[in-house]
C-alpha cells in the first residue's frame, strides 16, 4: 500500500493479460468468421467478447475499489484525466479518417470520374456517360438507384435529442457538485433515456433506408460513407449509453463525492464528444 | 533480468515480485515491462531478419532458385510488417518504458496496469499476423502498404492483417497515452519541460504523433475490410470511390509513422554524443524546436509517397516543397550533433561508435530522401531499389543502429554489469561494414532501373545483387554477436558497472544504483541542474 500522498502504483494485476487474451480471441475469431469459417470463428468471437467484457468489469472494479479506499492522490487523478483526454483525441482522429474519405470523394474523386481536371482519362475510356453528382453510387450504379434520408425528419429530431442530452448531463453534473442527489439521479436517467431514444430512431432510420429507400451499405460510395460514419457514431453512442448507465448505478451507490467524481466527468466528456461528432455528421452527411 | 537481488533498495511497501507468472505476466513495473518489450523486439528482429535472409538468398543470383514468386511477395510484405511494428516500434517503447520514468524522476509510468496491456497485446497481435502464413492462400502478399485493389483480391489473409493492425494499433495508442501522461504529469519537481533530457522530449512528440495517426490507420484498414467483406465502395471507382483514396489515408498515417520510428532515435543519439564528447549537447532548445518542426511537417508531406499516381500538378509541387523543408530542421540536428563533438574529449566506446555511424549513415539516407522528394527525379526512382536503399539507410543504419547504441549505453544500468567492450566493437565494425555492403549497391541497382518487390531480375543487375546479398548474410550473422554480448553481459559478466557507468554521463538515470532497483524514485528526487545532461539551458 502506498503511503499517504505518494503516487499510487498498483499491485500486480491479472486484468491486462486476461484482456489481451480476450481481445486476441475476439479478433482471431472475427477473422475466421469473415472467411467463411464461422464454425470456428463465431464461438471464438463471442467467447473473446465475453472475456473482454469480464475484463472491463474486473479492471474497473479494482480501480473503483482503490479510489474509494482513497489510494489516489490528485496527481493520479491528473493521470486519469490525461488518459481520457488523449483517448478522446485518438477517437477524433479515427472519425477524421472517415470524414477525410467523405471530403476527398466529394471534392476530388467524384468530379474526376466525371471528367473534370486531370482525371479525364478514366472518364474518357471507361465511363464517358457518367455525370458526377452527389449523392452518387458511381458510374457502375453499384447497389441500384436509391434515395437519401431527408435531414429535416428524424435526423433533425435526433440532433435535438442529442443536444438536449448534453444539457441534461450538464445539469446532472451541476447537481452532483452541489450535492443534490435526487436531481443528479433524475437528470442522469434522463440522459440515458435520450441516448436510448436516439439509438431507437437511428435503428428505425436504418430500416427505412434499407426497406424503402434502397439506401444500403452497397449503395456505392454514398452508401459506404453514410453507413460507416453514422454506424461508427451509433456504435459510440451505444458505448456511451452503456457508460452512462454504469455511472447512474455508481451515482445511486454513492460512489461519487462533490469533489471527487472523475468517473462521471470522463463519461460526460465522452458524451459531449459523440455529440460533437453527430453535429458534424448532421452538417456534412445529411444536410450538405 | 538481474535486478531481483536489489529489492532492499526500494523503500515503499510493494511486495517483491514472486513467481515467474506474477512477475512477467501481471507486471505493473515499468522496468520489467520495458525488458519484455525489448526482448520481444529482439525476437521480432530475428524473425523479420530471417525473412530478409531468405529474400537476399533468392536475389543472390538471377532466376528463381529457392522460393515461389508468390511466397517471395509474402516475405517482402511480412518482413516490413514485422520489422516496423514488431521490432523498431516495440524497441523504442521498451527503451521509453525503461528510461523515461528514470529520466524524469517518476516512481513508474503514469498508468502502470495499462502499460502491461500495451505490451501483452503485441505478442497476440503478432500471433494473428504470423498465423496467416499457415492459411490457405498464405500470408498477405500485396506489400505492407496494403494498397487496394491488389490487397483485397488475395486470399483470406487480409482479414488477419487488418485485425493485426487493429490490435497492435490499440497497443501503440495505449502505450503512447501512457508515455504522454508520464512525461506531462510525473516529472519530479524542478524538472521543467525545457530541462527534460532530449530523449524524453523526442518521446513526448513521438507519442503525440502515435495518438494522432494510429487511429487514422485503423480507419483506413477498416475501410479495406468493409470493401472486401461488406460490399462498400470506398476504393472502387465503379461505385464512385477511388483506390488512390486509400493511399492518401494510409500515408497520412504512414509519413508520421516514419518519424515515429526516427524521432526517438534522434533522442538516443542526442543523449549518447554529449556523454562521450564530455560536453553538453550543443543547441538544446534548437533540438527541441527542430523535433517539433519535423513532427509538424510530417503531417503535410504524405503525398510524396504517391507522386506517380497522377496527382494534380499543384499537389505535386506543394508536397515536393514541403518535403524538402524537412531537410532544414533535420540539418539543424545533424549540425548540432557534429558541433557537440567539436573540440570535445571524445572516446569511442561501442555506444558512441554506433552513434557516430548513425550521424553519417542516417545523413546518407536523408540525402537520398531529398533526391526522392524531387518530383521529376522521383518518376525515375519510384518503385526501384533506390527507394529500398533509401529507407533501409534511415531504418537500419538509422533507427536500428540507434537502438543498438541505446542498448549498449544503458545495458550496464539495467543489468549492473559491463558488457564486453571488445565484442561490442567487433559487433559494431562487422555491422557497419556489412550494412554498407548490403545497402549501398542497392542505390546503383535502383538508378539502373531494378524494380523492388521482385524475385527475379535482368542479368545486368547480377553483380550488385550478389554483393548486396553477401553483405546481407554477414550483417545477419553479425547480429548473433549482439545477442551473445547481451546474454554474456546480463548473466555471466564479471565486471560490475558503477552507478554512473560512463565518465561523461549526466542525468537522473545515472544517480540510481546499477542495476537499477526494482522501484526507483518512490520519493521524487531533488533536481540539481548541474547534473542534467544538457547543462545550463539559459544560454
Amino acid at each position: 500500500m502506498a503511503q499517504q500522498g505518494a503516487y499510487y502504483v498498483p499491485h500486480h494485476s491479472v486484468w491486462p493479460i486476461v484482456g489481451s487474451v480476450g481481445l486476441f480471441t475476439t479478433m482471431f475469431g472475427a477473422a475466421h468468421w469473415l472467411n467463411d469459417q464461422g464454425a470456428l470463428g463465431r464461438p471464438m468471437f463471442f467467447i473473446g467478447l465475453a472475456v473482454v467484457i469480464f475484463t472491463l468489469f474486473g479492471w474497473f472494479s479494482s480501480v473503483i475499489r482503490e479510489s474509494i479506499k482513497g489510494n489516489y492522490n490528485s496527481q493520479v487523478d491528473v493521470s486519469f484525466r490525461m488518459g481520457m483526454m488523449w483517448f478522446i483525441f485518438s477517437e477524433v482522429m479515427f472519425f477524421a479518417a472517415f470524414f477525410g474519405a467523405l471530403f476527398y470523394t466529394r471534392v476530388f474523386s467524384v468530379p474526376w470520374l466525371g471528367g473534370e481536371g486531370h482525371g479525364l482519362f478514366t472518364h474518357h475510356y471507361l465511363w464517358d456517360q457518367y455525370a458526377p453528382a452527389w449523392p452518387t453510387n458511381g458510374p457502375g450504379d453499384v447497389g441500384g438507384p436509391f434515395s437519401t434520408v431527408s435531414p429535416w425528419g428524424l435526423p433533425l429530431l435526433n440532433t435535438l435529442i442529442l443536444l438536449t442530452s448534453s444539457v441534461t448531463i450538464t445539469i446532472a453534473h451541476h447537481a452532483l457538485r452541489a450535492g443534490r442527489r435526487k436531481q443528479l439521479l433524475v437528470f442522469q436517467a434522463l440522459t440515458v433515456l435520450l441516448g436510448a431514444t436516439f439509438l431507437y430512431f437511428q435503428a428505425h432510420e436504418y430500416m427505412e433506408a434499407y426497406e424503402h429507400l434502397n439506401l444500403t451499405l452497397h449503395s456505392g460510395v454514398y452508401g459506404s460513407t453514410f453507413f460507416m460514419l453514422t454506424g461508427f457514431h451509433g456504435l459510440h453512442v451505444t458505448l456511451g449509453t452503456i457508460m452512462l448507465i454504469v455511472i447512474w448505478f455508481r451515482c445511486a451507490k454513492g460512489h461519487f463525492s462533490k469533489e471527487n467524481h472523475f468517473g462521471f466527468e470522463a463519461v460526460a466528456w465522452y458524451w459531449h464528444f459523440v455529440d460533437v461528432v453527430w453535429l458534424c455528421l448532421f452538417l456534412f452527411v445529411y444536410i450538405m | 533480468m538481474a535486478h531481483a537481488a536489489s529489492q532492499d533498495h526500494h523503500d515503499d511497501h510493494h511486495e517483491a515480485p514472486s513467481g515467474f507468472f506474477r512477475r512477467w505476466f501481471m507486471s505493473t513495473n515499468h522496468k520489467d515491462i520495458g525488458t519484455l518489450y525489448l526482448i520481444f523486439a529482439l525476437l521480432m528482429f530475428f524473425i523479420g531478419g530471417s525473412m530478409a535472409m531468405l529474400i537476399r538468398a533468392e536475389l543472390f543470383e538471377p532466376g528463381l532458385q529457392l522460393v515461389q514468386p508468390y511466397f517471395f511477395n509474402e516475405l517482402t510484405t511480412m518482413h516490413a510488417l514485422v520489422m516496423i511494428f514488431g521490432a523498431i516500434m516495440p524497441a523504442f517503447v521498451g527503451l521509453g518504458n525503461w528510461m523515461i520514468p528514470l529520466m524524469v524522476g517518476a516512481p513508474d509510468m503514469a498508468l502502470p496496469r495499462m502499460n502491461n496491456m500495451s505490451f501483452w497485446l503485441l505478442p497476440f497481435a503478432f500471433t494473428i499476423l504470423l498465423s496467416s502464413f499457415f492459411l490457405p492462400g498464405g500470408a498477405p502478399a500485396g506489400g505492407w502498404t496494403m494498397y487496394p485493389p491488389l490487397s483485397i483480391q488475395g486470399g483470406d489473409s487480409i482479414a488477419f492483417l487488418i485485425f493485426f493492425v487493429h490490435v497492435s494499433g490499440i497497443s501503440s495508442i495505449m502505450g503512447a497515452i501512457n508515455i504522454i501522461a508520464t512525461i506531462l504529469n510525473m516529472r519530479a519537481p524542478g524538472m521543467d519541460l525545457l530541462k527534460m533530457p532530449i530523449f524524453v522530449w523526442t518521446w513526448l512528440i513521438t507519442a503525440f504523433l502515435l495518438i494522432a495517426v494510429m487511429p487514422v490507420l485503423a480507419g483506413a484498414v477498416t475501410m479495406l475490410l468493409t470493401d472486401k467483406y461488406f460490399g462498400t465502395s470506398f476504393f472502387n471507382a465503379a461505385g464512385g470511390g477511388d483506390p488512390v483514396l486509400f493511399q492518401h489515408v494510409f500515408w497520412f498515417f504512414g509519413h508520421p509513422e516514419v518519424y515515429i520510428m526516427i524521432l526517438p532515435a534522434f533522442g538516443i543519439i542526442s543523449e549518447i554524443i554529449p556523454t562521450f564528447s564530455r560536453k553538453p549537447l550543443f543547441g538544446y532548445k534548437a533540438m527541441v524546436y527542430a523535433t517539433a518542426s519535423i513532427a509538424f511537417l510530417s503531417f503535410i508531406v504524405w503525398a510524396h509517397h504517391m507522386f506517380a499516381v497522377g496527382l494534380p500538378l499543384g499537389a505535386e509541387l506543394f508536397f515536393m516543397y514541403a518535403t524538402m523543408l524537412i531537410a532544414v530542421p533535420t540539418g539543424v540536428k545533424v549540425f548540432n550533433w557534429v558541433t557537440t563533438m567539436w573540440k570535445g574529449s571524445l572516446t569511442f566506446e561501442t555506444p558512441m561508435l554506433f552513434a557516430v555511424a548513425f550521424v553519417i549513415l542516417f545523413t546518407i539516407g536523408g540525402f537520398s530522401g531529398i533526391m526522392l522528394a524531387l518530383v521529376p527525379a522521383d518518376f525515375q526512382y519510384q518503385d526501384t531499389y533506390f527507394v529500398v536503399a533509401h529507407f533501409h539507410y534511415v531504418l537500419v543504419t538509422g533507427a536500428a543502429f540507434s537502438i543498438m547504441a541505446a542498448v549498449y549505453y544503458w545495458l550496464p544500468k539495467w543489468s549492473g554489469n559491463m558488457y564486453s567492450e571488445r565484442w561490442g566493437k567487433i559487433h559494431f565494425w562487422l555491422s557497419v561494414v556489412s550494412v554498407n555492403v548490403l545497402f549501398f549497391p542497392q542505390h546503383f541497382l535502383g538508378l539502373a532501373g531494378m524494380p523492388r518487390r521482385i524475385p527475379d531480375y535482368n542479368v545486368a543487375f547480377a553483380d550488385f545483387n550478389m554483393i548486396s546479398s553477401i553483405g546481407g548474410f554477414v550483417f545477419g550473422a553479425t547480429q548473433l554477436i549482439f545477442v551473445g554480448v547481451i546474454i554474456h553481459c546480463v548473466f555471466f559478466a564479471k565486471k560490475k558497472a558503477t552507478d554512473r557507468v560512463w565518465e561523461g554521463s549526466k542525468g537522473l538515470e545515472w544517480t540510481v544504483p546499477s542495476p537499477a532497483p526494482h522501484h526507483t524514485f518512490a520519493v521524487p528526487p531533488v533536481i540539481d541542474d548541474s547534473q542534467l545532461a544538457h547543462g545550463d539551458v539559459t544560454h
